[in-house]
């Protein structure tokens, strides 16, 4: 009897079925998959932490990673956290941050980060098992509850300069995954892998092949080291059974003189069909991007209503300093306007097509362009909260002056063609900044003193979180923007926050650099 | 034998040998590393090198391992420059950090008396003697021209650097306090007062925070004789650091 007890018992916890991920919403205590939710909002429907008591919060525990400069963004499912650091998984005990098993994999010693650090942004959870990204360009499946491995397949050679930074993206019996690499002229994808045995199920290029729809906008042989990674988790919609993904930078960053056109799919959505990974539509919202403003961003799905008609929209504050509302069954741009300040376009056409300011490529004496290269956002996520109705997102004040320069392309090298030479760092800026969805309208802003690394959770409870480089962990008012508690975390901070309960209580989780906080009232 | 005699024209062609090319590491430098370290070296995704001292390449064999083999683990080797390559680089990034020995009029002995008696040393650290309320100065020679050391001490307001902002605080009782700021986040503020102690302010209880941007706690010697001036540029001119 002892025994049944105990074999229901094992077989009761560490299973995840993708209906859980899909309702994510119904057990809020948990924090399941990357942005929280399917559709990347980045919000958690615990109401426990209130404007009224958020002043109360203090450092429940503490996690060390093994180095510094953590981006990852933790899983919590019953009652054990899941944290990644590069080729490393560990699972915690919720209540008291021990580890319950590590994991890791060697980094080979020829591997290089070619233009990114050596970074881990978190896991996937599907049924019983845990699935991590490596940066030699591996996918792996851990046993959930040992942490031992089942299987790992080997994505792409790290050696011409393929990595992977992000936390996969699982959905029904499948783990979806991108490559960084778009500083080294890659040829990017998306692939989508059997989440039992780990069979490559289907591969989406991100730049087509001569013959292919998009091959005409690049010129000559340019498409070969094209880059167009695609290195931040994406959105999926499992109502239309669509997977959406931000397209990195076209190759050389700054220099576009060998691939004239606009260079599909870079700098761009798309949306896949999720069984065969066929395209369904794109957005371009950088076409021959000279500025390295990857469209690498967390899509945000959410259901409004645009000029009085309910749309389901996929909603993006892109590194280009505009922000746009699509619909995301068809890619139809609705929306569109400058959150942040932007020296490059002078506006967006009726088809959210950039109106180019003339001469504000990169060039031999260098041009001053805003934003800068990382852009008014960057990787970090943003929030929407259903409760407010607002987006919010951790914006970018900075602008630089671009540079041109010769670029050749040798596999495992930067291929970058220029660089940036960024105003000082006493004009640069950043904000907290909540948006209208369906247009990018201003309702408030925090000001921050530089341009932050830190993504945004908002919860419904009222409260935004974020983190600044100056190591402060603080709460704003999710109405109206009103700083609301802080803590200075002693380590700058570039990572994404989550919330969970531990024993019923809400908490909050952020990496700050070398440590991982967990608050509590 | 074989091995030995094939193995021989490799170790003579050794790192050491290569000569710097400083055009050719320039070209390469905003090729491949402009990416993270800026056009001008002045950083942006990695640190600037345009220091006289570098944290992780202390010597030249140091930088040049850095540059052909990366520094983990951020850094990727560029494993694809020649020999040569590898050394114009490194004789650029150095050359970004240091300003070329120039002829200045003036005595430099006489420059660092007076150096003295002027009561510089009272703000400033040399080779490890002064007190440090103001930049340390064992290496300015290297990193500033004479024009702009001679600015500086004329007009000190001119050349402020940027981590000694000077910053007027109004705390919740109406009293007002300058310093210099050491450091500051979103709720709090830490200056340096005039005596050495430190004050830290959250930002909740000060009714007025003014950043003097463009003034200095240093007094204008604008007033010095033409020679003495002379005298104390060739004294910190001459001042580099252990080259």
């Amino acid at each position: 009897m002892k025994l049944a007890i105990f074999i229901l018992s094992v077989a009761a916890c560490a299973q995840v079925p993708f209906e859980r991920i899909r309702d994510a919403a119904k057990e809020p205590g948990n924090w399941l998959t990357y942005s929280g939710n399917l559709q990347g909002h980045r919000h958690s429907p615990l109401t426990e932490l209130t404007p009224a008591n958020v002043g109360g919060l203090k450092v429940k525990w503490a996690y060390q990673f093994p180095g510094g400069r953590n981006q990852t963004s933790p899983l919590v499912a019953d009652g054990v956290m899941y944290v990644t650091s590069p080729n490393r998984a560990a699972a915690l005990d919720v209540k008291t941050g021990r580890e319950l098993w590590v994991w890791d994999r060697p980094i080979p010693k020829d591997y290089q980060s070619i233009g990114f650090g050596r970074v881990n942004r978190g896991a996937a959870i599907l049924d019983d098992k845990l699935y991590i990204a490596t940066l030699d360009c591996y996918l792996v499946a851990l046993d959930l509850r040992s942490g031992q491995q089942r299987w790992a397949v080997k994505v792409e050679d790290y050696k011409p300069g393929y990595s992977m930074t992000l936390a996969p993206l699982a959905i029904k019996g499948k783990v979806v995954a991108g490559v960084s690499g778009g500083e080294a002229g890659i040829r990017g994808f998306i692939d989508a892998y059997d989440a039992k045995d780990g069979h490559r199920l289907w591969r989406f290029f991100t730049i087509p092949v001569p013959g292919e729809p998009g091959s005409e906008t690049w010129a000559g042989t340019s498409w070969k080291s094209g880059a167009g990674s695609s290195w931040v988790t994406g959105a999926y919609d499992p109502d239309l059974n669509l997977v959406y993904w931000g397209i990195g930078n076209p190759g050389p960053d700054w220099n576009g003189d060998s691939r004239a056109g606009d260079n599909l799919y870079t700098c761009s959505f798309v949306a896949l069909d999720a069984d065969s990974g066929k395209l369904r539509w794109h957005f371009q919202f950088t076409p021959h991007d000279t500025h390295d403003w990857d469209s690498a961003h967390v899509p945000m799905l959410i259901d409004a209503p645009v000029r009085g008609r309910p749309r389901k929209l996929i909603v993006n504050p892109n590194r280009n300093a505009f922000y746009y509302a699509l619909d995301r069954t068809t890619g139809e741009f609705l929306a569109g306007q400058p959150y942040a300040k932007q020296t490059w376009a002078k506006g967006l056409d009726d088809k959210g097509r950039p109106i180019l300011v003339p001469g504000m490529d990169p060039n031999d004496e260098g041009i001053l362009v805003w934003p800068a290269l990382n852009g008014a956002t960057i990787w970090y996520s943003p929030s929407y909260s259903p409760r407010t109705g607002l987006v919010y997102v951790a914006t970018r004040e900075a602008g630089a002056t671009y540079f041109k320069r010769e670029a050749e392309f040798k596999p495992g090298t930067f291929f970058s063609g220029g660089g940036e030479r960024r105003i000082p760092e006493s004009e640069q800026w950043g904000a907290i900044r909540a948006l209208e969805p369906a247009t990018g309208k201003l309702a408030w802003e925090y000001r921050l003193l530089s341009p932050p690394w830190a993504g945004v959770l908002s919860t419904a409870g009222g409260l935004v979180f974020s983190g600044s480089n100056e190591g402060n962990v603080f709460a704003l008012d999710a109405r109206t923007g009103k700083p609301l508690w802080n803590f200075h975390s002693g380590g700058a901070i570039a990572s994404n926050p989550i919330s969970f309960n531990i024993d019923g209580r809400q908490h909050l989780a952020l990496a700050a650099d070398k440590v991982l906080y967990v608050f509590g009232l | 034998m074989l091995l030995f005699l094939t193995a021989l024209p490799v170790l003579a062609q050794g790192p050491h040998d290569a000569v710097a090319d400083l055009s050719i590491g320039k070209r390469v430098f905003e090729s491949q590393c402009a990416l993270c370290h800026g056009a001008d070296g002045s950083g942006g995704r990695g640190p600037s090198l345009r220091k006289a001292k570098l944290k992780n390449a202390p010597d030249d064999e140091a930088l040049r391992k850095a540059i052909s083999e990366g520094l983990p683990p951020e850094m990727p080797g560029a494993w694809q420059l020649s020999v040569r390559e590898v050394a114009s680089v490194a004789g650029y990034v150095r050359s970004l950090g240091k300003i070329a020995v120039e002829e200045v009029p003036g005595d430099s002995v006489r420059g660092k008396a007076l150096f003295t008696e002027r009561g510089c040393s009272g703000c400033h650290i040399v080779n490890g003697q002064g007190n440090g309320a103001g930049p340390e100065l064992s290496a300015i020679g290297a990193r500033r021209s004479a024009a702009h050391l001679r600015e500086s001490i004329v007009r000190p307001s001119a050349t402020v650097p940027d981590d000694f902002l000077l910053v007027e605080i109004t705390d919740g009782g109406g009293h007002t306090i300058k310093g210099v700021k050491a450091n500051e986040d979103l709720f709090t503020i830490q200056i340096a007062l005039p005596g050495g102690r430190y004050q830290s302010f959250s930002k909740s209880t000060i009714k007025k925070l003014t950043r003097l941007t463009g003034q200095s706690t240093m007094p204008a010697f604008d007033k010095l004789p033409a020679n003495d001036l002379d005298n104390l540029v060739a004294y910190l001119a001459s001042l580099r650091g252990a080259e």
